[in-house]
């Protein structure tokens, strides 16, 4: 299942069809992931905080985010008198076309693909740039003064942060000998000692902070900083368009989890090699899962971090320590002959 | 040389942070604030105006309203000050209860600052886990009084209603769980690193400038000064009780969150001695005249409210109604620092340093 391979072939109506039928596949399950996430995440949300969370559209409440898209889609279209109009209409789409394209390139299982890239991750952080453009514009065209200082933090925060998050991959890709993703995640087959989280702990460490960072994330949720810029760069946005800004920020959440298992977790492959015959999607499923809890767990444990802190965490802890892992790496490749 | 402006941003009355409906308009310079200038009055009702035309035990309830976190200091204040007054005995018992529910609702008031002020800085769950702590003293209350946030409880002379049965039993368990819930307070945010980061050394003044400014309750106390009504002017039974006065060192945001923490176990302290002695027999109600009618002259009384020093003054012509109310509310007195610390400081601070001080807009603009 590699829509690429169609590159090479005529373009006939059957596989424009094929393809298109391919990405509506990609976009389903990464609409279900979202509508789940959302209740997964105020579920455990709620259990952490002696609530019990929606329980009450459908059963278990398992309908309330779909209520809730529902209200959003329903309520009327508001954009304010004094807004730059072509602008506040185009943000939301630009922030959500990159995070759907970003998702292509994600290998769940062996084979199961939309594209293999050789690029592999080079393509996820050229792509997810774009959605910090649109988060300025969404910020600038509001002619909001909450929404101006959100949409620069957030310009400030997540292009300090693409850096370490960028450079603490590095260290996989040399172990791998490639930047494609299908290949990183065969280099750590084994034994889960063998996965990148050990050999590369420091890449991972700052991965994680940084990938969280990317994400508008607590502690990191600085741009919507509710207790000090009320809802950052979309307090002007209602309706459909604020729902395309969350959908495209919980589609990231879906992009860093996968990406965190390819990069760390080793993907598909079990911990053991003797649970092979379990399907290598289920295990992707499982770590993919952990990862998202645990950035919901944060959420619901930690405060916000300040403006300057952010930066400072971010070029002088982050950015050195990434630099010297890729240095560490290095000299063992070259020393013991660690990586292929 | 780029050219940068100033922004003039409207902070309030409408926002998340201002615990209310606080307006601040602040100039910033990028992130950073260069000039504060405070705005209140939204929520004023002219407590003081309208009680000229009520009688004492009428105006009990507009108390309730002023400091609604913690309205049961606030009913006492003006009791005390007509009792003294008018130089009535109150029964041990009824002294007794008002004691009780005056350092419950001191650790009420101070989880919902907690709470509150976690979820300021950011963090979502303390709040929850304070609320649903404070709903034990607030269920305490109803149990008392039948309401849960204006109890109009205490009268002048003593309180309304006597503790139903059981309610010491279930107050002393209460006192017992709230130990092991403080800790964990303290474990879950108390050492914290981010939230350290976040409010050490922010909103520092010494004490020189906060007896300047005339501030009270924690805000004076986390710079070292040894003031407290309950132990420096003894009222009510005070003087009868174990307690130390908790003092910071250095007059930032998280000595003011130590000393707040630290008042919990204090008023905890008093309760556990307090229910001990609870006198088991008594009248709840003095002997009070038909008509509350004070001697006409002055007085000033202060006690210490979870805000600070709370005063009421009275002067009275010798009628059933108040010549003139005036009370001195701690918040409002304490925001008055506000526009100083503010300067200089980044928008992320202003939130910090402005939950710090624990205002109630009912009280500041009463």
């Amino acid at each position: 299942m590699d829509a690429l391979r169609f590159i090479d072939k005529p373009l006939t109506w059957g596989h424009a069809g094929l393809m298109v039928l391919m990405a509506v596949a990609v976009l389903a399950v990464v609409i279900v992931f979202v509508t789940y996430a959302i209740y997964f995440e105020r579920k455990v949300i709620g259990w952490m905080q002696f609530r019990k969370g929606p329980n009450r559209t459908g059963p278990l409440g398992l309908l309330q985010t779909v209520a809730d898209v529902s209200k959003l889609l329903l309520k009327e279209d508001t954009i304010p008198a004094k807004a730059d109009r072509g602008l506040f209409i185009l943000a939301p789409v630009l922030a959500f076309i990159p995070s759907f394209l970003v998702l292509a390139f994600i290998p769940y299982s062996k084979g199961l693909q939309f594209a293999d890239l050789n690029v592999g991750f080079l393509y996820y952080v050229a792509l997810s740039g774009i959605s910090t453009i649109a988060i300025v514009i969404a910020g600038w065209a509001s002619n909001n003064k909450y929404s101006l200082l959100g949409g620069m933090r957030s310009a400030a925060q997540m292009i300090s942060y693409e850096v370490p998050l960028v450079i603490s991959v590095v260290g996989c890709v040399m172990l791998a000998g490639s930047l494609n993703l299908n290949d990183i995640v065969v280099a750590q087959s084994g034994y889960f000692w063998h996965w990148n989280f050990l050999p590369q702990i420091v890449g991972f460490a700052v991965f994680v902070v940084a990938a969280i960072s990317e994400l508008n994330r607590t502690p990191f949720d600085l741009p919507e900083a509710e207790s000090e810029l009320v809802a950052g760069y979309h307090v002007e946005y209602s309706g459909f368009r604020f729902a395309f800004f969350m959908l495209s920020e919980y589609v990231y959440v879906f992009a860093i989890a996968s990406l965190t298992t390819l990069l760390f977790l080793g993907g598909w492959h079990p911990p053991i090699p003797q649970l092979d015959f379990i399907p290598g999607i289920i295990w992707f499923i499982l770590k993919f899962a952990f990862i998202v809890f645990c950035l919901f767990w944060i959420r619901a444990t930690l405060p916000r971090l300040r403006v300057d802190q952010l930066m400072g965490l971010a070029w002088k802890v982050l950015l050195p320590l990434s630099i010297l892992n890729i240095f560490i790496t290095a000299a063992c490749i070259e020393l013991f002959g660690m990586g292929g | 040389m780029i050219r940068t402006e100033e922004l003039l941003l409207n902070v309030g009355p409408q926002h998340p942070s201002t615990h209310g409906v606080f307006r601040i308009i602040v100039k910033l310079d990028g992130e950073v604030i260069t000039e504060a200038t405070p705005v209140m009055g939204y929520l004023h009702r002219g407590t003081e105006k309208l009680a000229e035309n009520l009688n004492f035990t009428q105006i009990i309830p507009y108390t309730d309203r002023m400091d609604y976190v913690s309205a049961m200091t606030n009913n006492y204040v003006l009791c005390h000050a007509v009792e003294k007054m008018m130089g009535l005995e109150i029964p041990e018992r009824a002294e007794y209860l008002r004691l009780i529910v005056m350092e419950l609702q001191r650790i009420a008031s101070h989880q919902v600052w907690w709470g509150t002020y976690l979820l300021d800085i950011g963090a979502l769950s303390p709040f929850l886990f304070a609320f649903s702590d404070r709903e034990r003293i607030l269920q305490l209350f109803n149990e008392l009084c039948g309401a849960r946030l204006t109890y109009n409880y205490m009268r002048v002379g003593g309180v309304k209603w006597d503790a139903p049965d059981g309610w010491i039993d279930r107050t002393k368990q209460f006192v017992k769980d709230m130990w092991l819930r403080l800790d964990e307070y303290h474990n879950l945010v108390s050492g914290n690193e981010i939230f350290l980061s976040r409010i050490k050394g922010i909103g520092q003044y010494d004490a020189a400038t906060a007896i300047q400014y005339g501030l009270s309750g924690a805000n004076l106390r986390s710079t070292g000064v040894d003031w407290d009504l309950r132990k420096t002017e003894p009222y009510s039974l005070y003087d009868r009780f174990e307690f130390n006065v908790i003092t910071g060192k250095n007059g930032d945001c998280y000595d003011r969150y130590l000393c707040r923490l630290g008042e919990i176990e204090q008023s905890l302290r008093i309760l556990e001695q307090a229910l001990e002695q609870f006198p088991g027999e008594g009248p709840t109600m003095g002997k009070v005249p038909r008509a509350i009618r004070p001697p006409a002259g002055e007085i000033y009384v202060r006690i210490e409210s979870p805000r600070g020093e709370i005063g009421c003054h009275i002067v009275s012509k010798g009628k059933a109604e108040p010549y003139r109310l005036k009370f001195r509310r701690p918040s409002f007195v304490n925001l008055q620092i506000l526009p100083k610390l503010l300067v200089g400081e980044t928008m992320t601070n202003l939130v910090t340093i402005l939950g710090g001080i624990d205002i109630v807009l009912g009280e500041v603009d009463a």
